[in-house]
């Protein structure tokens, strides 16, 4: 994946943004802003730091990113951690607190932590704050759904965590009781990536026919690991309802079923709930098949994401930046991406997600009219593009680059910065 | 004359850890919080809401239909116009009053079942220039067709906040350098607070174009596509 300039962004982004981009990095020209995660590649946040950071570059912030390094029992307790902070029952040991610790000082020892900014992201990195000794501002980037951890487990981290001078969320409803600063800063997609570029319809018609995906009918998809939260049972049985009246293929593509003992399980049950039916594909794909994905969502008229419980979600946003109807769960971001009736729909159910299915492939203009509006929604709210506003204006509040405060209308106090 | 210099703006949300499950919650948070944290439910709703208008107004209002399903609270709260009042912590009395109101004509407190709680928040907003420039009214009407809604939120909204009187940035300098008092009066009687930031950008067209004596416009500008510099 080649570096991005900002130049890039100029056609896909909403008029106006590369220009104020430019300018809203004027003040924090030449300021260094430190990333330091656990991994160079794999997982949402090293995609997007691998975007973002060149990015920050192009226009004048001096930004660094650097990787934690630690030992395959390290990442084993940080794995304890992550799933304890997603409210999986752990058992979490005093070693493994003290192997989390000892990886920590060793790294503090060896990365330059040096900047105006420094971003941690997520808990793995988090002790490195004790190590904070220069000047410059320090704030944990949570990338999980935190929102009901095991106690034990996130009252220990949380001691790091109020060593920040703020941290930030993808949710409200991620965030925790804290005495630091909590801000909220959505995730986004990058649309010249492999994952959302333009595709024309005969690469779309070339992966799909290596898929074995025939094009003859209206394709439902989701895309997401084989993961009961994700219910890819539940979208099973709303295709067949639908399927009474109305001709479709199914395609349900994932992958994390390979390392994943759960995955399997969950795997074996979505190939028992599918039979022998020819419309329904289930497709294993590896983690690096951003091309595959992309084309199967160019290649659907509807595209679903039914979680009963969810991250933020952002196949959603990838989904409607290809101008489709998205039906998704009631479940974390899904609700903020989609605007009931305006981008797609939410459901609470099986017959809910059948129900809205038949109406979209019975009303294709009411789909093309959806679609449509949903990609000019993520082209505003959810491209990286955003995410780099974000960024700069953090930088921005952090580095105490600010206009005066508003003059407050009579008998009103001043804006607080509370 | 002086020149007028498009200003768009960001902004950078904090949640504030205030969380309520119900309309009383609601209510007694609501009194509690900074009037920075009322702004941004109420006038700042129009920030993050430029392209696809929220089914009504106010975080509050959108809150108690939504997640609630309490239709009946969601249109009560719709329909409060924050240009009816002159500060902060009136609307802020408007709205608990109509709260406290509804909670009395009702036997229970209604709370989110299926849907989300109500999450206070307040944001920063740091501003900075779009590079567009207006010195006539021709190319006024051409860069705000082109600038961001976040451009149009901080000279309509934010300003009547900043300036302290109910006035936006775009009628100030239509009558203190172009002196169209007409056309600047105009453009203060549209209501910002009745849809989305590109329903007001198409009203503030139609108004230059009718002084221009242009062909009214009709529909969105051009959403997307290549970029023009928002220099007129």
């Amino acid at each position: 994946m080649k570096p991005a300039s900002l130049e890039a962004y100029r056609d896909v982004a909403p008029p106006g943004t590369v220009e104020f981009l430019y300018r809203l990095s004027e003040k924090v020209q030449g300021r260094s802003f430190l990333h330091v995660n656990s991994t160079h590649q794999g997982g949402g946040v090293a995609e997007i730091l691998m975007r973002l950071v060149p990015l920050l570059n192009d226009i004048g912030v001096k930004t660094s990113w650097e990787v934690l390094e630690g030992t395959l029992e390290f990442f084993r307790v940080t794995k304890a951690f992550h799933n304890a902070l997603q409210g999986e029952e752990q058992v979490i040991t005093e070693d493994m607190y003290e192997t989390f610790l000892e990886v920590n000082r060793q790294n503090a020892e060896r990365l330059p932590l040096q900047a105006d900014l420094t971003m941690i992201h997520d808990p793995q990195p988090a002790a490195l704050v004790l190590a904070r000794k220069v000047p410059g501002a320090w704030v944990w980037r949570c990338h999980i759904d935190a929102s009901r951890p095991q106690r034990r487990v996130w009252t220990f981290l949380r001691r790091f965590v109020e060593r920040y001078d703020a941290a930030i969320f993808s949710l409200p409803k991620f965030a925790q009781r804290l005495s630091i600063p909590q801000f909220l800063i959505y995730p986004s997609i990058d649309p010249l990536s492999d994952k959302n570029r333009e595709l024309s319809d005969r690469e779309v018609a070339g992966i799909l026919t290596r898929l074995g995906v025939p094009q003859d009918k209206p394709i439902l998809l989701q895309v997401s690991r084989f993961d009961r939260f994700k219910d890819p049972v539940g979208v099973i049985n709303a295709y067949r309802m639908v399927k009474r009246r109305t001709e479709c293929r199914l395609v349900l593509a994932g992958g994390g079923a390979a390392d994943d003992p759960e995955g399997k399980v969950v795997l074996a049950e979505v190939r028992e709930a599918a039979g022998r039916d020819p419309d329904i594909h289930v497709l294993e794909l590896p983690p690096d098949a951003h091309l595959e994905i992309n084309a199967l969502q160019r290649a659907a008229t509807v595209v679903l994401q039914k979680s009963t419980r969810e991250g933020f979600g952002l196949t959603v946003a990838e989904a409607m930046w290809k101008g489709k109807p998205v039906i998704g769960g009631t479940a974390g971001g899904i609700s903020v991406q989609i605007v009931y009736d305006l981008t797609g729909y939410t459901v609470n159910s099986v017959e809910g997600a059948a129900y809205r299915i038949r109406y979209l492939l019975n009303n294709p203009e009411a789909a093309i009219r959806i679609g449509r509006i949903a990609r000019e929604h993520v082209r505003r709210n959810f491209l990286i593009t955003r995410h780099l506003a974000d960024y700069l204006t953090l930088l921005h509040v952090m580095m105490g680059v600010r206009p005066p405060d508003p003059q407050p209308p009579r008998g009103q106090p001043p804006a607080s910065d509370a | 004359m002086t020149r007028f210099e498009f200003v768009a703006c960001s902004e950078l949300i904090q949640i504030l850890g205030l969380r309520a499950d119900d309309e009383r919650e609601l209510a007694e948070i609501l009194e509690k919080v900074s009037l920075d944290c009322v702004h941004y439910h109420t006038h700042g709703h129009f920030l993050r809401h430029g392209f696809v208008g929220a089914p009504y107004p106010n975080d509050f209002a959108t809150w108690a239909a939504i997640q609630v399903r309490d239709r009946v609270l969601g249109e009560r709260l719709g329909v409060v116009s924050p240009l009816d009042f002159s500060s902060l912590e009136e609307l802020r009395e408007e709205i608990l009053t109509i709260i406290d109101d509804h909670l009395g004509h009702l036997n229970i407190v209604p709370r989110v079942i299926f849907g989300d709680p109500f999450d206070f928040m307040q944001s920063r907003i740091v501003e900075a220039p779009t590079g567009g420039i207006a010195d006539s009214l021709e190319t006024f009407r051409a860069g705000l067709a082109r600038i961001q809604p976040s451009a149009l939120y901080f000279h309509t909204i934010e300003a009547s906040r900043r300036l302290g009187r109910p006035d936006t940035d775009f009628a100030v300098w239509l009558r203190e350098s172009l002196g169209l008092d007409r056309l600047a009066a105009a453009v203060n009687r549209v209501d910002p607070y009745a849809g989305s930031l590109e329903r007001l950008r198409t009203e503030l067209l139609r108004l230059c174009d009718a002084e221009l004596g242009l062909p009214l416009e009709t529909g969105l500008p051009p959403a997307a596509g290549p970029e023009s510099p928002g220099t007129a």
